[in-house]
């Protein structure tokens, strides 16, 4: 006997959770041929805005938990892309990628995911520093993560490239706020699953789709967003970022890269991007 | 004496609750929401009721309810402070010159388990003190366990000990158990003199929600009817959010109508409310979603 095919519907994750857009749209994704994939969810604002809200929240919780357990966690997440590897492949060929390159990706993310893994509980001690002063003072610098984080994935590698800006800004105690690729967008969804079961608190990591034209400006001027990561070209999405994000002088990371492939993609200062630098003056007796 | 509580109302829950969920799915457009945003601003009593209240904490909450957010324009200052009786001299003070009331709690505050001789010394300080409004608890023990009269006689004696002082009445409602029950003790408060009734205390949870104010609202509305006279209303604890407080300006409106929608007969008790309206109001003056680091926390 013949059975249906049970489709998969792909929907937000925000704060732990898979809720559909509050806008109830969504926007089609194709093939290279044409053919229709899935139907995914448009997300809003309002999306964007409760997900700041949760983010907020549990960034208090995230920046204490000890860096070993992060490393642990990220550690975590390599694991269970590792057992569902071959699914990830399937998604990425089935948005267009080639299967060799699609294999590789896969890979590369997994391995990306351990080696900020690995920095966790050492990325501190190569950017800290005792600073020599010229009074009585003990001066020492060491590295805060800059709270919350929205961050515009990378249009292509829907899937590296969006493991390449999470891992260095949560490993550091950041929360984050991801616009997905708009169309290898699958695989975003597919990696909220991962987190979802890889010990990630809820709302650490939170996951939209949907149209960058619409909610950039969102990303760049909520008051309540530390940083934000742009990573694409496009000159006046440049502009409307750099500018609504001077009202709360948020920082901006812009990465204009095409390739995350290789191995220049990873290094400890892509955590640095999202920390910020506090120095203590300590009384000493001379 | 009150009168046969066989002949309250009752309330078929899951009606009410289908009834309010209807509340909660209205839109409302931009002009609406800011008018609405304001004038939610102006019914909120202002409140801090913890053990670790100082004299400091409590000057800066008056501040606050003079001065919400000066930099926006034009905004109303709250309705009142709510403080413990020892604050209210100090908030008194500290409001001099402005409308807003001081309105203390009083009887026991929270549990209301005490003998009424001192229930009604509470009140007398508060009032000596300087409160505008009494904020008194119903004993909840005596009226679950059928004593109504005892209730009803206990708020006609701490009414008394008022004097101009206006008198809100906690019902409490995360004790009551059931919808009948908030209708029951509704009832005997507004016969008892009550010139306001008020779902909690904020101590017990579940504190407001929208089923227990709307039965209290039906309340009044049926007192209305029945004898023209307007009794306030105040649902109080858990309500943090704009988009909650319109639910309940929404029902307000639906229930009792437009006379009801001011700060002379509707309040919100409440802390947080206060910011986060401000926050609403900011965002629309400036297009941008806003941080609570921007606004004083008290």
């Amino acid at each position: 006997m013949s059975r249906l095919n049970i489709n998969k519907t792909y929907k937000l994750y925000i704060g732990g959770k898979f809720p559909r857009t509050e806008s109830s749209r969504y926007y089609p994704i194709t093939n290279t041929k044409g053919d229709l994939i899935a139907n995914m969810c448009l997300a809003s604002r309002k999306d964007f805005r409760n997900a700041v809200v949760i983010a907020r929240k549990v960034q208090e919780s995230w920046v204490s938990t000890s860096a070993l357990n992060k490393g642990q966690i990220l550690y975590r997440i390599a694991e269970m892309l590792e057992g569902r590897k071959e699914q990830f492949i399937e998604e990425l060929i089935l948005q267009g990628v080639q299967k060799k390159a699609a294999q590789i990706e896969v890979s590369t993310s997994i391995d990306r995911l351990v080696y900020y893994a690995g920095w966790s509980d050492k990325y501190q001690q190569f950017f800290s520093s005792v600073n020599p002063v010229n009074s009585a003072h003990f001066n020492f610098t060491n590295l805060e993560p800059t709270g919350v984080v929205s961050i515009i994935a990378p249009e292509n590698q829907g899937l590296l490239g969006l493991i390449s800006v999470i891992a260095p800004a949560i490993v550091g105690g950041n929360t984050v706020i991801v616009l997905a690729s708009q169309n290898i967008s699958l695989s975003a969804i597919s990696f909220s699953e991962v987190l979802n079961s890889s010990d990630v608190p809820g709302g650490v990591v939170n996951i939209l789709t949907g149209k960058r034209e619409e909610l950039i400006s969102h990303f760049a001027s909520h008051m309540d967003v530390n940083a934000i990561i742009y990573c694409g070209t496009d000159q006046k999405d440049l502009k409307t970022v750099s500018e609504l994000a001077s009202n709360n002088v948020k920082r901006t990371i812009f990465y204009k890269k095409n390739d995350w492939l290789n191995s220049s993609n990873e290094s400890p200062y892509f955590i640095e991007k999202t920390q910020e630098a506090k120095t203590t003056w300590h009384p000493v007796k001379i | 004496m009150i009168k046969d509580s066989s002949k309250v109302p009752t309330y078929d829950t899951l009606g009410v609750i289908e009834r309010v969920n209807r509340f909660s799915k209205r839109s409302i457009k931009n002009s609406s929401k800011i008018a609405g945003l304001k004038l939610a601003l102006s019914m909120i009593d202002l409140t801090t009721l913890e053990g670790n209240d100082t004299k400091g904490k409590v000057e800066q909450l008056c501040y606050k309810a003079m001065h919400p957010h000066d930099a926006l324009q034009g905004l109303p200052t709250v309705a009142a402070i709510c403080v413990y009786p020892s604050m209210v001299s100090i908030a008194k003070n500290a409001l001099q010159g402005s409308k807003i009331n001081v309105a203390s709690v009083a009887t026991a505050f929270p549990s209301g388990q005490s003998d009424l001789k001192i229930k009604l010394a509470d009140t007398k300080f508060a009032v000596d003190q300087g409160a505008d409004e009494i904020d008194m608890v119903i004993s909840r023990g005596k009226f679950l366990s059928g004593d109504y009269q005892y209730v009803y006689d206990e708020i006609i004696a701490v009414k008394e000990a008022c004097g101009k002082a206006h008198l809100k009445v906690i019902l409490e409602t995360g004790e009551l158990e059931t919808l009948d029950n908030v209708r029951k003790a509704s009832e005997i408060a507004i016969q008892a003199g009550a010139d306001f009734i008020k779902t909690s205390t904020g101590k017990i949870q579940p504190a407001a929600t929208l089923p227990v104010t709307y039965v209290m609202l039906d309340t009044i509305k049926d007192h209305y009817i029945k004898t023209g006279k307007m009794i306030g209303m105040k649902p109080a604890g858990g309500i943090s959010n704009s988009k909650t407080a319109f639910q309940y300006l929404i029902m307000l409106n639906e229930v009792l109508g437009e006379k009801w929608m001011n700060s002379k007969y509707f309040r919100f008790g409440a802390s947080s409310l206060a910011n986060d309206i401000l926050m609403q109001l900011v965002k629309f003056e400036t297009g941008f979603y806003q941080s609570a680091n921007y606004f004083s926390k008290d």
